[in-house]
């Protein structure tokens, strides 16, 4: 069994000690939407505050609420640094890259997925040899898409 | 005296598995329990010596066959002291037990505005079946709440009955290992007419249970959590109940004749077992009630009483504040089912932890999320014993949690 050190590295028990970007936006404006692990009952609210339409859209703000694991909190938490001021083209690439990571199969990248540097969220990489807890990881990420996609149905 | 060492030399699993070479500390019974080997000799020696297909077929083989099924509702019969062997169902699960009588009994009397009442400490199998019925034809959910220590609330229970047809409530919870007053609450439902179900799952493999003292009408639990296999589950009710209701699943073996207009029913127990049942899991079913008669079922529930003392004690003693374990702290009203918050940590990290250390834990809401809701929380970890754990077992859960706080700086 890979060791607990693989796991949970400094970097993601510091986002998970102290999470970026927590608290609520006003919505609206802001767009709301709720995450949940069926499996563990783990909830997460994602605030997003978006700007123009379509794939240049730009997120300006995002706030986390909600209640999870080391995993779910700290994946979050580095989710949020990555994607305020970037367009909803990016951050879409991004995410591709980031499930990829995670192992998941039914993602399909896209040309020029590969370039995109992760940052921190690559110490999330070890999650992969814990199976379980890939859920874990990419709830914030699920939760985000249902957030963007709403967005930009309410700005079209 | 109860030998746990004689005991659990019978569980293979338990004995010879190792994980990172070191055995395993199951402490995930209340989700489901490990098997002795005289229950999967059972089942191998059927299948290579008396495998048929029951009730069909006119050969010696098919009748031997046949024998062995309802052997096993037998030995459920006597386990749960029923009056009579043809009140015991066999359906796939607990859970299906707990559709039949919502989908059953349910719609044949239940219509808008019908009162049923459940405790606040429900599994999901006996909340979500009625909440189908309430879509479905607007019948009203009431809750019996809880107690700050994790009992029933029963201060307003006659206000909560009235007018109610039914209270279907756990035996034991399999969060909170709180046991309820089952004989009162029977009592108090058929006071006012209700009809009283009782989900038995985490009740039957840890208690020595009387159907007739309960005087329940119907009684749901499965096989997988007292040392059978998977894929069969229980019925228990009274037959002039039984007889009354419809059926639930149609198909081979239920029905008396089908003509091309129509179809009369089997007698129970038949009427609601349709298709081919799980033949080889009742062979299974038969060993494991066996093997807990032979230990006793009273042994057992003092084993676990104890056992559960010195899990408390222990928790306390050596984590004191740092560690909150939910339900009553009376081993007379509990069972040995322990949900914890430990620090501030979540207990997927928890869990996450103690299997470093092969202790084998459950965290998460334990299909209870109305419970969540009650207890203000998200999930727990939570360890539950059986009759092979030990306090080496509770030691070893103790020393991985002191592992959790060396991983997260506490």
């Amino acid at each position: 069994m890979p060791g607990l050190e693989e796991l949970y590295r400094e970097i993601i028990l510091d986002h998970y000690r102290s999470p970026r970007n927590r608290g609520e936006l006003e919505s609206p404006p802001a767009t709301k939407v709720d995450g949940h692990n069926p499996l563990c009952g783990d909830e997460i609210t994602v605030y997003l505050q978006v700007e123009g339409s379509g794939d240049d859209a730009v997120v300006t703000d995002v706030k986390i609420g909600g209640q999870g694991c080391s995993i779910s909190q700290s994946s979050a938490s580095m989710m949020t640094g990555v994607i305020i001021g970037k367009s909803v083209g990016e951050i879409r690439a991004i995410t591709r890259r980031f499930k990829s990571m995670m192992g998941l199969e039914n993602v399909e990248a896209e040309t020029g997925d590969t370039d995109i540097d992760l940052g921190d969220l690559e110490a999330l990489q070890g999650v992969v040899k814990f199976p379980v807890r890939i859920k874990c990881a990419v709830l914030g990420w699920n939760t985000l898409t249902s957030a963007l996609d709403e967005a930009l149905n309410a700005s079209e | 005296m109860f030998d746990v060492d004689a005991v659990r030399a019978e569980f293979p699993l338990l004995t010879d598995r190792t994980i990172d070479g070191a055995r395993l500390v199951y402490l995930d019974s209340g989700n489901t329990s490990q098997k002795p080997r005289r229950v999967i000799d059972a089942m191998t020696t059927f299948m290579e010596e008396t495998y048929a297909p029951i009730n069909r077929s006119s050969y010696r083989l098919a009748g031997e066959a046949t024998e062995v099924y309802e052997g096993a509702r037998h030995a459920v019969a006597r386990l749960i002291n029923a009056p009579s062997t043809d009140e015991v169902i066999f359906t796939k699960n607990a859970t299906e037990a707990m559709n039949l009588i919502a989908m059953a009994w349910g719609r044949a009397n239940l219509g808008a505005g019908d009162v049923v009442v459940l405790t606040e400490m429900e599994h999901h199998a006996n909340i979500v079946p009625w909440q189908m019925l309430a879509q479905e034809r607007g019948i009203e959910i009431r809750w019996i709440g809880l107690t700050l220590d994790g009992q029933l609330d029963l201060s307003d229970l006659d206000q909560l009955l009235d007018g109610a047809k039914v209270l279907s409530f756990t035996a034991m919870s399999n969060v909170l290992g709180t046991i309820p007053p089952t004989q009162r609450l029977c009592a108090a439902a058929h006071a006012v007419g209700a009809l009283a179900v009782v989900d038995a799952c985490q009740y039957v493999p840890h208690n020595v249970t009387d159907v007739q003292a309960w005087d329940a009408d119907l009684v749901a639990f499965s096989s997988h959590k007292m040392c059978g296999p998977t894929g069969i589950g229980m019925l228990w009710g009274k037959m002039e109940i039984l007889e009354a209701m419809p059926p639930f699943l149609g198909g081979g073996n239920m029905i008396d004749t089908v003509t091309f207009d129509g179809f009369t029913t089997a007698p129970v127990p038949a009427k609601f077992e349709a298709g081919t049942p799980a033949i080889i899991e009742a062979a299974g079913l038969t060993a494991a009630i066996e093997f807990l008669e032979d230990l006793g079922m009273d042994n057992i529930r003092q084993h676990e009483m104890q056992l559960t003392r010195y899990a408390l004690d222990t928790l306390q003693r050596r984590f004191g504040d740092e560690i909150t374990v939910y339900g009553p702290d009376n081993v007379e009203v509990r069972g040995g089912v322990f949900s914890f918050a430990f620090r501030d940590l979540h207990p997927h990290d928890v869990s996450q932890v103690l299997d470093e250390s092969n202790v084998c834990v459950r965290a998460g809401h334990h299909c209870a999320k109305p419970l969540m809701k009650t207890l203000k929380i998200n999930a727990t970890t939570r360890a539950s014993i059986y009759l092979y754990n030990d306090e080496a077992d509770i030691d070893a859960l103790a020393d991985g949690l002191d592992g959790a706080s060396d991983i997260f700086g506490f």
